[in-house]
């Protein structure tokens, strides 16, 4: 009886070590139809959601400078400020140096949506669209969609009710979710590259002025699904923000299309 | 001598224009992007070498039934208020959201339907790629909806003659705000 699920196991796990082999910091993300908490005027109910490659842990400050380092132009000292404003980069000690060893595995942060799309790119890669952010983060340890347990958005709130004064911890440091993912919760905000896509309703400010039209045509979001405040929160922060924002808990990971 | 010097001179003479449109851009001028956009007669071009004259940009597409069209009438009732000297040194881009659907041959139609005079305004497609970094320089918001239409944040962004966003209003309609009218002959008096 034993033998029969391990060998299930083996079988099933040996195409996705293949798929994902030439870069270990991905791994592959099966795809499959996901509902959203958000809730828009337009699209009700599951949506596919097609497979692709995320990175295990959100980008480091290591990586970041090397990144920096080949590409100058993303240097604090010379990113031009329409990509990148006040704040980028500023707790490292220097546009190409960082201020200590803890910094080299500690997320990045500080970075714009610019810098990071750049980032992406520069490896092949594009930020996550909300929709496979959310699809990937919805897993705990064992179900890859573990969102209806209490128990579980307990355990999330816990890190969004923590200042955010506190120092950063490493990447990796938390166990992986069942698609072997890291660090979804609990460490950093991240970018996604459709952020802007993110129009919440409340955001709307002339409501009453038929003048001032703010969207054009239907389509602005509310939560479907109140009791998910860490999507709640996610998305009034990426919907607060600018392109060239930079906050100091906000990072990045990039991911990448299935072949 | 003096054969030497001529060509020197000549050259010295060439090279001043020259220079003076590779004055470095300022940091925080959109024509830091490195985007493309292809007009509505099919000419590609960088949008940096929109750089040199003010401008109203706006995003939009040509499908949208209600807002876009409000969107073109804003910027002609801006227009409105400017002296025919404002005007003529006043320029207007509208770029895509839809560059899928957007093609050469539908901003073409869209300008001949809303009579604008493309010599002055300009309608564009981006690449796909550069839609949403384009949206965010400008601080547009969207989202495709599942229907095809989009939900956009409508934005008239005035740039200065360096692309350096001077102004911004969310009024649209035939009653443009008043400060942002202001901005525009502000700007076009510099």
């Amino acid at each position: 009886m034993r033998a029969l699920p391990i060998a299930c196991v083996v079988a099933c796990l040996l195409p996705l070590a293949a798929w994902a082999g030439d870069d270990d910091r991905y791994v592959r993300i099966p795809g499959g139809t996901f509902t959203t908490a958000l809730k828009y005027e337009d699209a009700r109910g599951p949506a596919p959601v097609a497979a692709f490659a995320m990175m295990k842990r959100p980008v480091t400050n290591a990586e970041f400078l090397a990144f920096v380092k080949s590409k100058p132009l993303w240097a604090s000292d010379r990113a031009p400020s329409v990509f990148a404003g006040p704040g980028y980069l500023d707790h490292w000690a220097e546009p190409r140096r960082l201020a200590s060893s803890v910094q080299r595995v500690q997320p990045v942060t500080r970075v714009s949506w610019f810098a990071a799309n750049a980032y992406c790119e520069a490896e092949g890669a594009r930020l996550p669209r909300w929709i496979e952010w959310e699809y990937v983060a919805a897993a705990d340890a064992t179900r890859r969609d573990a969102r209806s347990d209490p128990a579980w958005r307990e355990r999330i709130l816990g890190w969004y009710a923590r200042p955010s004064s506190h120092a950063l911890p490493r990447v990796g440091a938390e166990p992986a979710n069942a698609y072997g993912v890291q660090d979804l919760h609990g460490v950093v905000w991240e970018w996604a590259d459709d952020y802007s896509a993110l129009l919440v309703s409340g955001d709307n400010r002339d409501q009453g002025d038929p003048d001032r039209a703010r969207f054009c045509g239907a389509g602005a979001l509310s939560m479907d699904d109140r009791d998910n405040y860490a999507v709640l929160m996610r998305v009034a922060m990426l919907s607060s923000l600018q392109g060239r924002d930079v906050t100091r808990n906000m990072g990045f990971r990039c991911v990448k299309d299935a072949r | 001598m003096r054969t030497m010097l001529l060509p020197w001179l000549a050259w010295f003479a060439l090279a001043v224009p020259a220079q003076a449109a590779t004055v470095p851009l300022p940091a925080d001028s959109v024509y830091q992007s490195g985007a493309q956009l292809t007009d509505a007669h099919a000419r590609r071009f960088a949008w940096r070498e929109d750089r040199g004259q003010a401008r109203i940009v706006t995003m939009l597409y040509t499908s949208c039934k209600f807002v876009c069209p409000m969107i073109v009438d804003t910027a002609m009732a801006i227009e409105q208020q400017l002296t025919a000297d404002e005007r003529a040194q006043l320029r207007v881009t509208m770029i895509s959201l839809d560059p899928a659907r957007d093609t050469p041959e539908a901003l073409a139609n869209m300008a001949r339907e809303r009579g604008i005079d493309t010599a002055r305004w300009t309608l564009a497609r981006p690449q796909p790629k550069d839609v949403r970094s384009i949206a965010g320089l400008l601080g547009v918001r969207y989202r495709a909806l599942a229907d095809g239409e989009f939900n956009h944040t409508t934005v008239l962004v005035l740039l200065d003659a360096d692309g350096r966003i001077v102004a911004r209003t969310e009024r649209v309609g035939a009653r443009p705000d008043p400060a942002f009218v202001a901005a525009v002959k502000r700007t076009l008096a510099h």
